[in-house]
């Protein structure tokens, strides 16, 4: 990792350090803020990460999302438990995701129109079957206790929360998140080794890449664009139950708010690789809490609207997709279906 | 032969359905949904009532997407139903351009004016309501700070922003309120995650009772105040129910009874400007069992005070909407 690689964690930390000593108690809070905002995005975006490297663009994550959201509602409100309710997000998400295969692996049809039924689909269905099943216009009925995720205060916090700068950080940021959250966490080491360190992620980056040489080898195509779509579902899976049963109590329509895409662009922010991805998501997630809580910031120059500080991720986006802070160069075999014969 | 004749039947039964169908009303609801316990589920209660007491049937239309308001529209005049409401200042670009085609339909808009000479347009006195809620929010808080968390920031949404930082100054003037608004597309009405992420904002700058006016973003403010243990004011329909003894009260729009009573006007709506104030019970704050406990006595007789103010002249509510300026913040 060299110094233009890092730019965005230099960036994103180096917004923390300043905030903290600006405004410790705020600066807490926001960036307790911008890790919970930042979990569904690290998630999809991790999600997108597995999909697009393997060569099978998603832009369906939004749709994925929201899908996992509304059966993890309405599972963990009929059974009164979080966890059936993440096991059935994780299913609903998969269901699109095997729709999105099928059409774009099998079937060979253009991943982006796929993608775009994939979100038209969860919009509605969720609507549809939301408002048969429980009357209240697609909305899920409030969960309570269990069926939702509470903050878990890990072993230690409440000893070191005097301690100074170990104390907030800890027992204030570390502490106290639901199990999601840490799940979320996690998975950038685990993306970074399976990517980098396994059989399996050097033939997952060779096949979106370049799938012939991998087919040459003796090795399906098919199958693994299937695993990683799979992958990519369950990690939605993930990101959406955190959303219904996680951050809030429950499903409202068209909840994920366009979350789904504002992953697709931390994913191209972050160059498609993992760590970047992290730091990607944080950056966005903290640019949110920061409009949160100031709706003007006054910098003592210039007093930035929150409407700005909202746009800046697809912003950022735009800059780096045009090339001026280092390019961002996509899976060479990236939306196409691969073709075995003609 | 049979397809011919079986053709020739379903034309006929679809003529004396459309026939059927020619004084009933029909009802639009806005991008927020039927049941968005708020703003448009107020509508459809109107309705309900309606149908309960006339046995009567009526149409209604959800919008999904901002282009089909005209289709919409013109679908419903077309086959008949009069009058038609709707609900939601955005109709009111598109009713303007098609009222003119449908002379002899009358046309009924909630929170905005349209000018032409068969629709009535309902406005509420939102100010007047959140002034009431506004020195609810005074006698409540022990901070000395209140929040306000808008959905769409738009002018209609700073009227009810206004109104209650008035309430809230004629109480407190020392204190302040916090504002902020989710968005400033449609998507910020249902942003419940946005929503909750703004109620700690808020909560972690002092504030102890939170007023949301924001649609379905309400649901997520109204759920995290009431995980954290602060006072929520619910907004257009009565809220407290949804946490009972954490909600302080709803600022009600009384969205049903323009509707009812539209419908009972049938094809005889008066078009013009209907102003639904405190006086004509268009706007209130809630009292009921499940905020019993919150609202003192001394709260009760403060905001009847206000309401006889109101309706005498003495206290005047800032309508933000006059002039785009607010005198309280």
């Amino acid at each position: 990792m060299n110094i233009r690689e890092s730019l965005i964690a230099i960036l994103v930390l180096g917004i923390c350090v300043f905030w903290a000593l600006a405004d410790g108690a705020a600066a807490q809070q926001g960036i307790g803020s911008a890790l919970r905002l930042m979990t569904p995005l690290l998630l999809a975006c991790l999600a997108g990460l597995y999909s697009e490297r393997a060569g099978v663009f998603d832009i369906g994550l939004e749709g994925k999302m929201l899908m996992a959201a509304f059966t993890a509602a309405s599972v963990a409100y009929i059974t009164g438990s979080a966890w059936l309710g993440l096991a059935a997000g994780i299913g609903g998400s998969l269901a699109l995701s095997l729709i999105h295969g099928l059409a774009s692996i099998t079937f060979m049809g253009n991943q982006l129109i796929s993608g775009v039924a994939i979100n038209f689909l969860a919009s509605g269905l969720t609507v549809l079957i939301g408002q048969n099943a429980f009357g209240l216009g697609g909305r899920t009925p409030a969960l309570t206790g269990d069926g939702r995720f509470g903050p878990i205060t890990l072993p230690g916090a409440e000893a070191v929360a005097d301690v100074p700068l170990l104390g907030p950080i800890y027992s204030g940021l570390i502490s106290g998140q639901t199990i999601l959250v840490y799940v979320a966490f996690a998975m950038v080491p685990i993306t970074w080794w399976v990517l980098y360190r396994t059989r399996f992620g050097l033939r997952l980056r060779a096949v979106g890449e370049n799938p012939a040489s991998v087919d040459t080898a003796g090795i399906s195509v098919t199958r693994l664009r299937y695993t990683a779509v799979a992958i990519a579902g369950i990690l939605c899976g993930i990101a959406g139950a955190y959303l219904a049963t996680g951050l809030s109590a429950g499903f409202v329509k068209e909840m994920t708010a366009g979350r789904g895409f504002i992953a697709l662009a931390a994913l191209i922010f972050a160059k498609w690789r993992p760590w970047q991805a992290l730091f990607a998501t944080f950056l966005f997630g903290l640019l949110e809490a920061i409009a949160n809580l100031y709706p003007n910031l006054d910098l003592g120059i210039v007093v930035v609207p929150s409407m700005f500080m909202n746009a800046l991720p697809y912003i950022l986006t735009v800059i780096i997709l045009a090339g001026f802070v280092g390019r961002a160069i996509p899976p060479r075999a990236g939306g196409e279906p691969y073709v075995k014969e003609r | 032969m049979s397809l011919m004749k079986s053709l020739l039947a379903g034309a006929a039964l679809t003529g004396l359905t459309a026939g059927a169908a020619l004084a009933d009303p029909a009802l639009i609801y806005d991008l927020g949904g039927k049941f968005d316990k708020s703003f448009n589920e107020a509508a459809y209660t109107g309705a309900a009532r309606w149908v309960e007491e006339t046995g009567g049937t009526y149409r209604e239309l959800e919008m999904q997407s901002e282009a089909q308001r005209e289709q919409a529209l013109r679908r419903l005049a077309e086959s008949g139903s009069n009058p038609i409401v709707m609900t939601g200042f955005a109709f009111g670009d598109v009713l303007t351009q098609v009222a003119g085609d449908y002379p002899d339909t009358k046309f009924a808009i909630i929170d905005m004016v349209v000018e032409a000479p068969n629709v009535q347009s309902v406005v509420f006195t939102e100010e007047q309501g959140s002034y009431l809620a506004g020195i609810m929010a005074g006698m409540a808080s022990d901070s000395g700070t209140v929040g306000f968390i808008g959905g769409m920031d738009i002018p209609l949404i700073h009227k009810f922003e206004c109104g209650f930082a008035q309430g809230f100054k004629s109480v407190q003037p020392e204190g302040s309120v916090l504002i902020n608004y989710t968005g400033t597309t449609p998507a910020a009405w249902n942003d419940p995650v946005r929503g909750g992420e703004l109620t700690r904002a808020q909560i972690s700058q002092g504030a102890d009772v939170i007023y949301a006016a924001a649609g379905g973003t309400g649901i997520g403010i109204l759920q995290t105040a009431a995980d954290e243990g602060i006072l929520s004011i619910g907004v257009d329909s009565n809220q407290n129910a949804l946490h009972p003894g954490q909600v302080l009260t709803s600022m009600v729009k009384r969205v049903d009874n323009a509707v009812y009573e539209a419908f009972v006007a049938g094809a005889d709506l008066e078009p013009g400007i209907r102003v639904m104030d405190l006086a004509a019970e268009g706007v209130d704050v809630a009292v009921d069992e499940s905020n019993a406990d919150l609202v003192t006595a001394e709260m009760q007789a403060a905001v009847d005070e206000a309401k006889a103010g109101i309706a005498s002249g003495e206290v005047a509510v800032h309508d933000y909407m006059t002039d785009n300026t607010c005198p309280a913040s």
